[in-house]
C-alpha cells in the first residue's frame, strides 16, 4: 500500500506536472526548431510570438463569451485558438516581409538575423503590452479537474490522492494532435517534404525547383501555429503574463538545443527531458521517501535537491552538459 | 573629412538633448538640471556597459547577451565591499559556509581530475557521477548549516555576512570604499566569464548566446535566493557613498554661504552637488577605460582582433591563438561591464536583485552599441548616452503622443483611454523599432567603424 501511496504521490507532484509541462515546451521547441532548420538562426521573438498568440486568444475568447458561447466543459479558449492562430500568422507573416526577407535576400550572416530577432521581440513585446497589459490574466473556464484528489481518494481507498486538472489533459491531447498532424505534414505532404529538402540542402533544394519564398512562408505558418497553441496551452495550465513568456524562451531553447536544433523529433524529447528533469530537482521528495523507506530512515528534511527558484538553472546546466560532451544534442541536429 | 563634421554633429546633437532637458521645459523637457543630471549619470554607466559589449562584439565579434549577470556581479561587489561586517555572523556560520563551498569546489575539481585522467568508459562514468553525487550531499550537509546559522541573524536588518567595511557603525563615513569596490567588481565579473568562457566559448555563435543568456539567469537565481550573500531579494539597502550627503551639504554653512553666492536654494543647490559628483567620478572612469580601449584598439592586440573577427580561419592559418584571444577579450569586455555594474549600485545606493531584467540590462546595452556603431569605441559611448536618453525620454514622448492624437476626442472616449494607457508601454516598442530601423539603414552604426 505504501508502495502505490509513493508512485501516486510522485504522479501527483511530479509526473503529471512533467508530463503537461514537458508537452508545452515541446510545442515551442518544435516553433524554435523549425525556424532553426529553414530559416537557420535562432529566433529569440519566439517567446513574444507565444505571448501575442495567447494575448490575441484570450481577446476572442473573451469576446465569444461576451457572446454567450461557450465550450461546455472545455475551456473556451480552445474554439478561440483557430483565430488567435490566424492573427499570429498574420503577424509573423508581416514581420518576415517587412524585416527579416531583406536580410534572407542579402544573405546576412546568422548572427545578424539574430539581433534582428531580438529587435523585433522588443517590438513584439511592446504589441502585446499594447493590447493586453501586463497584468496576470487567467482565463480557463468549463470543468476544473478531470480527477479531482477527493474523486481519486474515494475511488481507490488510498492515502494520497491524485488531481489530473482539466488543463493538463488537454495539454498532452493537443500536443498529441498537434505533433501528429506536423509529423503527418513534414513527411508525408509535398510541401512539407520540400520544407525538409529545403532544410537539409537549401542549394540543392533550390536546384530542383523549390520555391524558397513559400518554403519560408509556410514554416511561418506552421510556427506561427505551434507558438500559439504552446502559449494558449501554457497559459489555460497556469496563468498569461506577458513577461513569463519571455522567461519561458530559456527552457524551450534549452529543449531545442537539448534534442539538437533544427531535429523535430529531437525538440520534443528535448521538451520532456528539460520538464521532467526541473520538476525532479526541484522537488520535495520526503513523502515519496516517507512513504518508500522504513520509519526509523525517514528523511528528516524536505529531501529537496534544490530549491524551485533555480528552475532555470537546472535547464541551463542540462544544456551545457549536453553542449559540451554531444554538440549537436541528443538527436542529431545541425551544426552550422 | 565629411566624417569628422558629421561626428561633431552627432556629438552635440546628444550633448544638447541633455542640456534642453535641464534648461527648457519646451515640449517633452522638463526643465530640471536635476532630472538631466540624473538622466547623465545612468547613461555615463550605460555608455560604459556598452564599451565593454562592444570590446567583446565590435572587437572580436563575440555575442554575449549575459551582460545582466555580470552587472549584477559588480553589484554584488559593491555590497561585499562597501557593507560593514555583520557583527558576529562569521564566527556564526560564515566560516562553515566557505568550508561548504570549499567542498563543493574540491568535488567539481576532483570530478573533472577523474574525468582526465582515468580511461574512458563505463568505469569512468560511474565513479564521476557518484564522486558529484557524494560531494553535493557533503556539501549540503555543511552548507546548509552555516547558512541557516547566518540567515538567523537579526533576519530584519541583516542575516548575511555584510561587507568588509570595517566602520561598524559608523560605516557611512568609508564611503571611499565603494569606490574601491569598483575593479573589484571588474574582477568579479573577470572571474566568472573566465568561468563562463573556458566552457561556452568554444561553441558557436548561437550557443554562445543562449549559454550566456542562461548563465546570467543563474547568476540572478543565485543572487535573489543566497540571502546569507546579499540578503537575496530582501535586498541591500543604504551603501555608503563616495560624494557627501545631501543632508550633511544643508547642514555645513560654508556650503549653504556658497549656494545663496550663487543664486542657488541649498536644498536644489546640495542635491545637484551630489549629481555633480557622481557625474565627475563616472566621468573619470568612462575617460579612462575609453582611452585604454582606443589603445588597445589602435595596437597590433587589436588589429589582431580584428583579423581574427574578421577571418578566424586565416588567422589562425597566421598562427593566432584564436581560443584564447577569445578567452583574453572576453574577459575584459565582462570585466569593464563589472565595473559599470558595481558603479551603478554605488549610484543607486542598493542592491534589488529583482531589478536586474535582460529586457533592460542586456538587450539595452544591445541596442546602444549596435545604434551608436558597432567597432568603434566613441560610437558605443555615444550610443550609450543618445538611447538612454530615449529609454528615459520615450515615457512623456509617449504621453505626447497621447495627447496630440487625442486631442479631438471627449475625455471618456475609448480612443483616448487606450492611448493613454497605451502611452506608458511605449518604450519597449521604440527601442524595437530603433534597433531594427538601425540594422536595416544604417547597419554600421551612427560612427561607424574606420
Amino acid at each position: 500500500m505504501d508502495f502505490l501511496n509513493a508512485i501516486v504521490a510522485l504522479a501527483n507532484y511530479v509526473i503529471v506536472p512533467g508530463m503537461a509541462y514537458g508537452a508545452q515546451l515541446a510545442l515551442g521547441a518544435l516553433g524554435v526548431t523549425l525556424i532553426y532548420g529553414i530559416l537557420r538562426f535562432s529566433n529569440f521573438a519566439h517567446g513574444d510570438t507565444m505571448a501575442f498568440g495567447t494575448a490575441m486568444t484570450i481577446i476572442i475568447t473573451n469576446g465569444l463569451l461576451a457572446l454567450g458561447i461557450t465550450f461546455g466543459p472545455l475551456p473556451t479558449a480552445l474554439l478561440a485558438l483557430p483565430f488567435g492562430i490566424i492573427a499570429t500568422c498574420l503577424l509573423v507573416l508581416g514581420t518576415d516581409k517587412l524585416v527579416y526577407r531583406f536580410y534572407r535576400q542579402q544573405k546576412a550572416a546568422p548572427v545578424i538575423l539574430v539581433i534582428v530577432s531580438m529587435g523585433v521581440m522588443f517590438i513584439m513585446n511592446g504589441i502585446v503590452r499594447f493590447t493586453i497589459g501586463v497584468r496576470d490574466i487567467r482565463f480557463t473556464d468549463g470543468e476544473r479537474f478531470i480527477i479531482s484528489v477527493r474523486t481519486f481518494k474515494e475511488m481507490t481507498g488510498l492515502k494520497e490522492g491524485l488531481a489530473i486538472k482539466t488543463t493538463q489533459g488537454i495539454t498532452v491531447v493537443v500536443a498529441i494532435i498537434v505533433v501528429a498532424c506536423l509529423f503527418w505534414f513534414l513527411n508525408k505532404t509535398r510541401t512539407g517534404k520540400s520544407m525538409r529538402a529545403f532544410s537539409d540542402n537549401e542549394d540543392l533544394a533550390l536546384l530542383s525547383g523549390i520555391n524558397p519564398e513559400k518554403v519560408v512562408m509556410v514554416t511561418w505558418m506552421l510556427v506561427a501555429a505551434l507558438a500559439t497553441t504552446a502559449g494558449v496551452l501554457y497559459g489555460l495550465d497556469k496563468s498569461f503574463k506577458a513577461f513569463t513568456y519571455f522567461q519561458l524562451l530559456l527552457p524551450i531553447f534549452a529543449s531545442a538545443i537539448v534534442g539538437g536544433l533544427g531535429n523535430p523529433l529531437g525538440a520534443i524529447a528535448g521538451g520532456f527531458v528539460i520538464a521532467f528533469s526541473e520538476v525532479t530537482i526541484t522537488y520535495a521528495f520526503k513523502k515519496v521517501l516517507g512513504y518508500l523507506l522504513p520509519e526509523n530512515l525517514e528523511p528528516s528534511s524536505l529531501v529537496q535537491l534544490l530549491s524551485t527558484d533555480y528552475k532555470f538553472a537546472v535547464s541551463f546546466a542540462i544544456l551545457i552538459i549536453v553542449l559540451l560532451f554531444k554538440p549537436t544534442g541528443l538527436f542529431k541536429g545541425q551544426s552550422v | 573629412m565629411t566624417l569628422t563634421y558629421r561626428n561633431v554633429f552627432l556629438v552635440l546633437f546628444v550633448a544638447s538633448l541633455y542640456i534642453l532637458e535641464g534648461a527648457t521645459d519646451f515640449w517633452i523637457f522638463s526643465g530640471s538640471w536635476d532630472s538631466s543630471l540624473k538622466m547623465l549619470n545612468f547613461a555615463l554607466v550605460g555608455a560604459i556597459m556598452a564599451l565593454g559589449v562592444n570590446l567583446q562584439w565590435g572587437f572580436a565579434g563575440l555575442f554575449n547577451i549575459g551582460i545582466m549577470g555580470f552587472v549584477a556581479l559588480g553589484g554584488l561587489a559593491a555590497v561585499l565591499i562597501a557593507m560593514p561586517t555583520t557583527p558576529g555572523a562569521w564566527q556564526a556560520g560564515g566560516w562553515q559556509i566557505m568550508a561548504g563551498l570549499a567542498l563543493g569546489a574540491v568535488t567539481i575539481v576532483s570530478a573533472v581530475m577523474l574525468l582526465r585522467w582515468l580511461p574512458k568508459g563505463r568505469m569512468r562514468t560511474l565513479m564521476t557521477f557518484a564522486l558529484l553525487v557524494l560531494g553535493f550531499f557533503a556539501f549540503r550537509a555543511v552548507f546548509d548549516a552555516g547558512v541557516a546559522n547566518v540567515e538567523a541573524i537579526n533576519p530584519a536588518a541583516t542575516g548575511y555576512l555584510g561587507g568588509l567595511n570595517w566602520g561598524g557603525e559608523n560605516y557611512k563615513d568609508y564611503g571611499w570604499l565603494t569606490i574601491v569596490a569598483w575593479p573589484v567588481g571588474g574582477v568579479f565579473a573577470a572571474g566568472a566569464a573566465w568561468v563562463i568562457g573556458k566552457t561556452a566559448l568554444g561553441l558557436r555563435s548561437d550557443y554562445l548566446a543562449i549559454a550566456t543568456l542562461g548563465i546570467a539567469e543563474i547568476i540572478i537565481a543565485v543572487m535573489k535566493n543566497e540571502d546569507w550573500l546579499a540578503r537575496g531579494v530582501k535586498n541591500v539597502n543604504g551603501l555608503p557613498r563616495p560624494v557627501p550627503y545631501e543632508i550633511d551639504l544643508q547642514n555645513d554653512p560654508g556650503f549653504i554661504e556658497k549656494a545663496t553666492s550663487f543664486g542657488l536654494d541649498p536644498i536644489s543647490a546640495s542635491t545637484l552637488y551630489t549629481k555633480m559628483g557622481y557625474v565627475v567620478l563616472f566621468a573619470i572612469v568612462l575617460v579612462i577605460l575609453v582611452w585604454l580601449a582606443q589603445r588597445a584598439l589602435n595596437s597590433p592586440w587589436g588589429r589582431m582582433m580584428r583579423a581574427i573577427r574578421d577571418n578566424e580561419t586565416a588567422a589562425e592559418a597566421m598562427g593566432k591563438d584564436v581560443t584564447a584571444r577569445h578567452l583574453q577579450i572576453f574577459i575584459l569586455g565582462s570585466a569593464i561591464v563589472g565595473i559599470a555594474g558595481a558603479m551603478m549600485t554605488t549610484l543607486d545606493s542598493q542592491l534589488t536583485p529583482t531589478s536586474y531584467q535582460p529586457l533592460r540590462f542586456t538587450f539595452l546595452i544591445w541596442v546602444m552599441v549596435i545604434v551608436g556603431g558597432s567597432g568603434n569605441n566613441f560610437g558605443a559611448v555615444l550610443g550609450g548616452f543618445l538611447v538612454w536618453w530615449l529609454w528615459v525620454m520615450v515615457e512623456p514622448l509617449g504621453q505626447w503622443i497621447a495627447e496630440v492624437t487625442t486631442s479631438g476626442f471627449p475625455v471618456d472616449h475609448w480612443f483616448r483611454i487606450r492611448m493613454e494607457d497605451a502611452a506608458a508601454h511605449f518604450r519597449l516598442f521604440t527601442m524595437g523599432l530603433v534597433l531594427l530601423l538601425v540594422l536595416r539603414f544604417s547597419p554600421r552604426g551612427l560612427m561607424p567603424e574606420r
